[in-house]
């Protein structure tokens, strides 16, 4: 391959990682706050307490910040398929089509229509019929999320498809398959369980701001027990999910866990690396400096404290036989630090949540100004988490963009230019990154309001008179 | 061979949908500068598509979603070869999408006209570039014999593509005058009505014009004979010219039907002058994407067809419902005469 190209592949490969990451930013965060924007208001239509209400203005104000700038980027996702990657779209379009087509028509149709009437419709639907919408928009989040993994679990983990040898490209040919494979299942649960704690933990943390300067105390004591009550089972839940997803993908794809724990010769019992000092590439596999726990990569690779996991060295070797000459490592520094993020902050969530959990029981959680301090630092946790998660799934399938089907040098657009993949990349970048400062802005100067007072005025759309049509 | 005829169908129905309902709030979109005087008229006018922009913005994703599924060769190659195009649509909608949620989010006035300006951008840049997109479907663009695009940015510019450009935003904006005239009161709606009436013989000639380019050029380079695209030509005709004398006799909810029509004749009349193409290739026609050379398999066409036959009805159920609940007109600063009282208690 000539060096442009290869440049290309480069950028092409920049691009989405980026883009990727900046719309993960967002999705997360709809996908955890539609539900507790729903549960809020619930509350308030079933209790008639106020504080519900203005709590649910309050946060669907910050949730629609984030909800226009996750629509904005989404079509970028899925434009780009065709644009950078015309070759994979070919490819998998057979397959990778149909869950996307759903999406969109079932999914995200639901989503994008039922959150106008979430916004607009406070005065022209009955209270019922209100409380309904949100619960639409929440159920369009959870199957959109459902179908777009749909399609990124196929490329991880291809199933029911066969080769057509006549056009080289794969054709679906059990649907059931492609749609419930154990695959998506996890990545699902786990994206879903990501997206409740990040909601939750912003929720907590924007809480414990108004808490410590004493400001709407009653209105958010109850929005961090609400929050507390949900990142505290659940960040424990996501803990005991992900370390199954691991023993799945352990089965699915042994590179990527291979190489996520830079594991270079196969061992059994297998031990776990805290933290190492080089041994990251093929001509310096002895790391200088390592912190290990006996036996508990074996435990967490294949739920057995014995089991036996395969090192990167004889899967290489096997990869070579399977797919001819070439290089099937993924870049180990990358994953073997993105996986350890992800778990230290994760289990950083569960030490949080814990604090948090036995303040709201001593009913001590407003006069705690650490903890408060501690959980505004917090909202970052999940943020950070789902980045690193992001990573080292993406990553750690390399260099395979289907794994086992076709490579991601192979995957790209052969018509478009370095050039002209530079330019795209430059434009998103700069317009994600002024994007980024501006929802920066807006989420801190929403998330220091006064949560709105109810009665009279103050909710978008007042009664009009007239119909138009 | 059925369902590859089926879903080029329902991309037809696709691109109509997203045209007949992003069109008019493209069309207030680039109206925000002219009709929007004052902060009132423009939260106003803001108001009235905010609840359906989103919704009517879908239709592009289910499109391109559909293109990807049903006939992943064509998605390939429009949007690889597309790219500079399509590059920039991407950022015009993107920055439209956010003027929606982020301009009432600060009080300054020069962060709401800056937002409204990129909402106008936007609304005129997007349909500008989708309408030259899709006449260079037909117009034709070099296509290796690979299927893979042989050509450049330039290859998507000349007189035909950038009259349908221009014909789309005419349209869309006429469309649009018309909707503010539905669902807006008093000043404002007599405005848009104004303007609608001036616009609407303007988007007819153009319109005209553009469509009967379209079965020549359907002619010249797709080996099409006049004979079916005549019959959407006409429809169109027809209905712009409806359309002209609706909006002058203000006969609303009729004028409304009217600029839909004209534009999904218009969208029908480019598929069907396409058939059995998706993407012509000019110089060697040979290669061109055909339904047949760029679908998908059967099985993946079957289980998509079950699927939009499920979904699709519910889909215009619950999006007509929308519709019906933001009915009601907006922001008229005489709401208390008599006759808007008397509306409310009939209508309201």
């Amino acid at each position: 391959m000539s060096t442009l190209a290869s440049t290309a592949v480069d950028l092409a490969r920049w691009q989405f990682a980026l883009t990727t990451l900046f719309h993960f930013i967002f999705v997360p965060l709809t996908l955890g706050l539609a539900p507790l924007l729903a549960v809020m208001q619930t509350l308030w239509h079933r209790t008639g307490e106020e504080r519900w209400l203005r709590l649910t203005h309050f946060f669907g104000t910050l949730f629609l910040i984030n909800f226009a700038i996750g629509v904005a980027t989404g079509l970028v996702m899925e434009f780009q398929f065709g644009m950078n990657w015309s070759a994979f779209s070919t490819y998998v379009g057979d397959v990778f089509g149909p869950p996307l087509a759903i999406e969109g028509l079932g999914a995200f149709m639901l989503e994008a229509t039922f959150i106008g009437l979430w916004i607009f419709g406070w005065n022209r639907l009955s209270p019922k019929v209100h409380l309904a919408t949100i619960y639409l928009v929440w159920l369009g989040t959870w199957l959109s999320a459902y179908f777009i993994l749909t399609a990124n679990s196929w490329m991880q983990h291809p199933v029911g498809y066969e080769l057509n040898s006549q056009t080289g490209r794969a054709e679906a040919n059990d649907i059931f398959q492609i749609l419930f494979q154990g695959f998506v299942l996890f990545a699902w649960g786990h994206a879903i369980l990501a997206g409740l704690m990040t909601a939750g933990f912003l929720v907590l943390g924007v809480a414990c701001w108004h808490l410590r300067r004493g400001r709407n105390v009653d209105v958010f004591r109850s929005a961090a027990k609400l929050a507390i009550i949900v990142v505290l089972p659940l960040s424990a839940v996501q803990l005991w999910f992900g370390s199954h997803f691991g023993i799945y993908v352990t089965d699915a794809q042994p590179m990527k866990i291979a190489a996520t724990e830079a594991l270079w010769d196969t061992e059994q019992p297998a031990g776990f690396s805290l933290f190492q000092i080089g041994g990251f590439t093929v001509d310096d596999q002895t790391p200088s400096f390592d912190i290990q726990v006996p036996r508990l990569l074996s435990f967490l690779a294949t739920g057995s404290f014995s089991g036996k996991v395969e090192g990167i060295n004889p899967l290489q070797s096997q990869a070579e036989r399977q797919y001819g000459r070439g290089n099937y490592i993924p870049d180990i520094r990358l994953v073997y630090w993105s996986m350890r993020v992800m778990a230290y902050l994760g289990t950083l969530s569960v030490l949080l949540a814990l604090w948090g959990g036995w303040l709201l029981w001593r009913k001590k959680l407003e006069d705690a100004k650490w903890f408060q301090r501690a959980a505004l630092a917090g909202i970052a946790l999940p943020f950070l988490s789902n980045f690193a998660g992001w990573i080292l799934t993406e990553a750690g399938r390399q260099p395979w963009v289907v794994y086992g089907l076709l490579k991601t040098e192979d995957a790209v657009s052969s018509t478009v230019s370095a050039w002209t993949v530079g330019l795209s990349l430059g434009v998103f970048v700069s317009l994600y990154t002024v994007l980024a400062l501006i929802d920066l802005y807006l989420m801190r100067r929403y998330a220091r309001f006064d949560p709105p007072e109810i009665g009279g005025e103050g909710e978008e759309g007042a009664p009009q008179p007239a119909p138009g049509y | 061979m059925t369902l590859e005829i089926l879903w080029f169908t329902l991309l037809c129905f696709l691109w109509t949908g997203y045209f007949v309902t992003e069109g008019f709030d493209f069309g207030v979109g680039m109206l925000l500068p002219i009709l929007g005087r004052d902060e009132d008229d423009r939260q106003t006018m803001f108001e009235s598509i905010g609840p359906l922009w989103d919704g009517n913005e879908v239709w592009l994703v289910i499109a391109g979603g559909a293109t990807f599924a049903a006939f992943p060769v064509w998605y390939a190659t429009m949007f690889s070869g597309f790219y500079i195009a399509l590059l920039l649509i991407l950022v015009l909608l993107i920055v439209r999408v956010l003027s929606f949620e982020w301009r009432a989010k600060a009080d300054s006035r020069r962060w709401k006209a800056v937002w409204a300006w990129m909402n106008t951008i936007g609304s005129v840049g997007a349909p500008l570039l989708w309408g030259i997109a899709l006449a260079s479907l037909l117009h034709g663009v070099p296509i290796a014999s690979d299927q893979s695009f042989a050509g450049g940015f330039g290859d998507l510019f000349n007189g035909y593509t950038v009259l349908a450009g221009i014909a789309v935003c005419l349209l869309f904006a006429l469309h649009g005058a018309v909707f503010l005239t539905l669902r807006t009161l008093g000043d404002l709606r007599e405005r848009s009505r104004h303007t609608a009436s001036g616009l609407a013989p303007a988007a007819a000639v153009v319109g005209a014009g553009f469509l009967v380019w379209t079965l020549v050029v359907a002619r010249d380079v797709n080996d099409k004979g006049v004979f079916p695209g005549i019959l959407p030509v006409a429809v169109a005709a027809v209905a712009a010219v409806g359309a002209i004398f609706l909006v002058r006799a203000a006969k609303e909810q009729w004028a409304f039907a009217a600029t839909a029509m004209t534009i999904v004749a218009v969208v029908v009349t480019l598929f069907v002058s396409l058939y059995p193409r998706v993407m012509v290739s000019d110089p060697q026609f040979s290669n061109s994407l055909t339904i047949d050379n760029a679908s998908s398999a059967d099985y993946s066409l079957t289980v998509m067809t079950v699927v939009a036959a499920v979904l699709v009805p519910v889909v215009l159920l619950y999006q007509a419902w929308t519709y019906h609940v933001f009915r009601t007109r907006l922001g008229g600063e005489d709401a208390g005469s008599p006759v808007d009282l008397i509306a409310r208690k009939t209508g309201g």
